[in-house]
C-alpha cells in the first residue's frame, strides 16, 4: 500500500494552533504550564505549541523533552531500538501543570511509560496529554485530553508524523506496516 | 554541503543504523573491535546515563530483574564500585564475587566459575583477572556477556570508554585532538585500551616514558593477537617536552613500584625528575589542555599535586563520566537492540 495523506502541513499546523488554544483554555492561562514532549517527535511538537501558548498569553511557557526508553514495559523483550538521549527539563514539574506532547497516541503503552519517567522527577499539580493523531488500539485505560485528529486504523497499518525539525517537512501519514516493524 | 561531505555522510548513515544492533549480549572485551560509530554510540547513551546521575533520585528501572556480577581476581575499589554503582542506578540486582573467600580459593577454574554464575540467572559478568586474555576465555565459553574491567596488561575497555568520553565532553569531539599518554606504556592495560579507542575516533596518540617501560611492539606497528596491524596515528617520543608540546590533553599513568624491584627503573626519585608532569612542563601542552589520570595516583612521582588538583586537572570529572560510562555499557549489553 503507498503511502496516504492524512494531514497535510496546512492541516498541522491548523490542528496545533487549535490545541494551543484549548490548552490555555483548560488550564486558565500559563503560570506554572510546562510543556513534554515525548522524544523523539514529540519534542519538536512541544516547543511550538509553547511557542504559541506563550504568544497567545504574553509569558514565557517552558518546554521540555522526555526520553522513555528506560521505562518502557517491552525493554525485555524487544530491547532497545532507537538511540537513547537525554531528557532535559528546564523546570521543576513539582507543583506544575504538565502537558506531556506525543505526535501519535495508540497502544497507550508509551504514554504509561512517560507517566512513570516523568513522575520520578517529582509531583506535577496534573498531568494532562496532547496528541496530533489519535488511531485507537487501546491495550492500556489512557486517554488523551487534546487530540489533532482522531483517525480509525488498522494495526497493520502506521501512522507517520512527520515534523520540519526533524523531518524536513511537516505531514501526516498513512501507510502499510513494513514487515520487520510488526 | 560539498559534494565529498555528501558522500561522506551518505556512507556514514548506514554505519550509524548498523551500530545501533548487534549490542544484545555482545562482550565487551577491547575496543579493538568497535568501530567509530559504535564507540559513539556509547559515549551518546551515556549522555543520556549523565542525566539519570543528576537526579535527586539516580535511579531508573531500565535493568530490572537483570541480574549482574562483578568477578575480580584482582584487588579494585573505583572500577568494582563504579559498576557496581551503574548497575544499581539502572536498578539491576548486583552480585560482588572475590577471588579470595569464594570457591575460587578451592580451585574452581574460571570456566566453571563463569558457568555456575551463568546458571544462577547472572546476565551479565564483569570480569577483572590478572591474566591478560582470560575475559576471552570466559567468553567463550557462557552465554553471559562479558564485560572486560581490566585484564593483565592487555585491555581495559570501560576506562577508555570513559577518558573518550571525558574527553569528548570538553571538545565535543575527538578527532584531531593530540592525545599525550606518559609514563609506563609496556604495562598499561589503560594506554593499551586507549590506543585502540584514541586512534579509531580519529586523535594522534603520543606516547611517552622511559625506553624500558616503552612496549617493543609499537612504532609505526603494534602487535596484536590477531594480525600486525599499522598504527600511522600513534608516534612515540621519549622527550617528555616535545611529547608535550602541542597537546589538546595529557594523560599520566600510575607508576607500580614493581618496576623499580624488577630492573627497569633506577629509582622514583629519577623517573619522576625526567616525567614527571610539572605545572612547567604542562605548560609546553596547549593553554587548556585536559589532564587526566586512571588512577589511583602517585602524586609527586608521575604527576605534581598542584596538577593533579589544579584547574586543568579532569581526573575526578573522569570518576563521575566512569558511571555513566559503565551504565551505557551494562545497559546495552543487556538491552541493547
Amino acid at each position: 500500500m503507498p503511502a496516504r495523506t492524512l494531514m497535510t502541513a496546512d492541516d498541522l499546523r491548523r490542528a496545533i494552533v487549535r490545541i494551543a488554544h484549548e490548552i490555555v483554555e483548560q488550564t486558565r492561562g500559563a503560570d506554572d504550564l510546562v510543556l513534554v514532549g515525548l522524544r523523539t517527535r514529540g519534542a519538536p511538537l512541544a516547543a511550538r505549541l509553547a511557542a504559541l501558548i506563550g504568544e497567545f498569553e504574553g509569558v514565557p511557557v517552558p518546554h521540555g523533552a522526555l526520553d522513555i526508553s528506560f521505562y518502557r514495559d517491552d525493554l525485555g523483550r524487544r530491547g532497545l531500538g532507537q538511540r537513547v538521549q537525554p531528557t532535559v527539563l528546564p523546570v521543576e514539574v513539582e507543583g506544575r501543570s504538565v502537558v506531556l506532547v506525543d505526535d501519535v497516541l495508540y497502544t497507550g503503552r508509551t504514554v504509561r511509560a512517560a507517566l512513570d519517567a516523568l513522575i520520578d522527577f517529582g509531583r506535577p499539580r496534573r498531568i494532562l496529554l496532547a496528541v496530533i493523531v489519535d488511531r485507537g488500539h487501546r491495550e492500556l485505560p489512557i486517554r488523551a485530553d487534546f487530540v489533532g485528529k482522531n483517525i480509525p486504523t488498522r494495526r497493520d497499518e502506521e501512522v507517520v508524523v512527520l515534523v520540519r525539525e526533524i523531518d524536513g517537512r511537516d505531514e501526516v501519514l498513512v501507510r502499510a506496516r513494513e514487515e520487520n516493524e510488526r | 554541503m560539498t559534494t565529498t561531505e555528501e558522500s561522506a555522510a551518505q556512507a556514514e548513515a548506514p554505519a550509524r543504523q548498523r551500530a545501533l544492533s548487534g549490542w544484545k549480549g555482545r562482550h565487551i572485551l577491547d575496543l579493538d573491535t568497535f568501530s567509530r560509530a559504535e564507540i559513539e554510540h556509547v559515549l551518546e547513551t551515556a549522555d543520556a546515563m549523565r542525566e539519570v546521575l543528576q537526579r535527586d533520585v539516580p535511579r531508573v528501572p531500565a535493568l530490572r530483574g537483570v541480574t549482574v556480577a562483578t568477578l575480580f581476581y584482582e584487588p579494585s575499589t573505583r572500577t568494582r564500585a563504579s559498576f557496581e554503582l551503574a548497575g544499581k542506578a539502572l536498578g539491576a540486582d548486583v552480585l560482588n564475587l572475590s577471588a579470595s573467600g569464594s570457591s575460587v580459593e578451592k580451585g574452581e577454574s574460571l570456566i566453571d566459575t563463569v558457568r555456575t554464575l551463568q546458571a544462577m540467572g547472572v546476565q551479565v559478568i564483569v570480569m577483572r583477572h590478572p591474566r591478560s586474555g582470560a575475559p576471552y576465555l570466559a567468553a567463550a565459553h557462557c552465554q553471559a556477556a562479558v564485560v572486560n574491567g581490566g585484564d593483565g596488561w592487555h585491555a581495559h575497555p570501560s576506562q577508555a570508554l570513559l577518558d573518550l568520553y571525558t574527553i569528548r565532553r570538553r571538545y565535543g569531539t575527538l578527532a584531531g585532538l593530540r592525545v599525550a599518554i606518559v609514563g609506563d606504556i609496556a604495562h598499561s592495560r589503560v594506554a593499551r585500551s586507549n590506543i585502540w579507542g584514541l586512534t579509531t575516533m580519529g586523535a594522534e596518540v603520543v606516547l611517552c616514558g622511559p625506553p624500558t617501560l616503552l612496549p617493543s611492539g609499537i612504532g609505526p606497528r603494534i602487535s596484536t593477537a590477531r594480525e600486525e596491524v599499522a598504527f600511522p596515528h600513534v608516534t612515540i617520543e621519549h622527550d617528555l617536552e616535545r611529547a608535550l608540546r602541542g597537546a589538546d590533553v595529557v594523560m599520566a599513568l600510575r607508576l607500580q613500584k614493581e618496576r623499580m624491584q624488577s630492573g627497569l627503573l633506577p629509582g622514583l626519585r629519577e623517573y619522576a625528575r625526567r616525567y614527571q608532569i610539572t605545572a612547567e612542563r604542562l605548560a609546553l601542552a596547549q593553554p587548556d589542555a585536559l589532564v587526566m589520570h586512571p588512577g589511583p595516583m602517585n602524586e609527586g612521582v608521575e604527576i605534581a599535586p598542584e596538577v593533579a588538583h589544579g584547574g586543568q586537572s579532569r581526573i575526578e570529572e573522569q570518576v563521575t563520566n566512569g558511571v555513566a560510562v559503565r551504565m551505557a555499557l551494562l545497559f546495552l549489553v543487556a538491552r541493547g537492540g
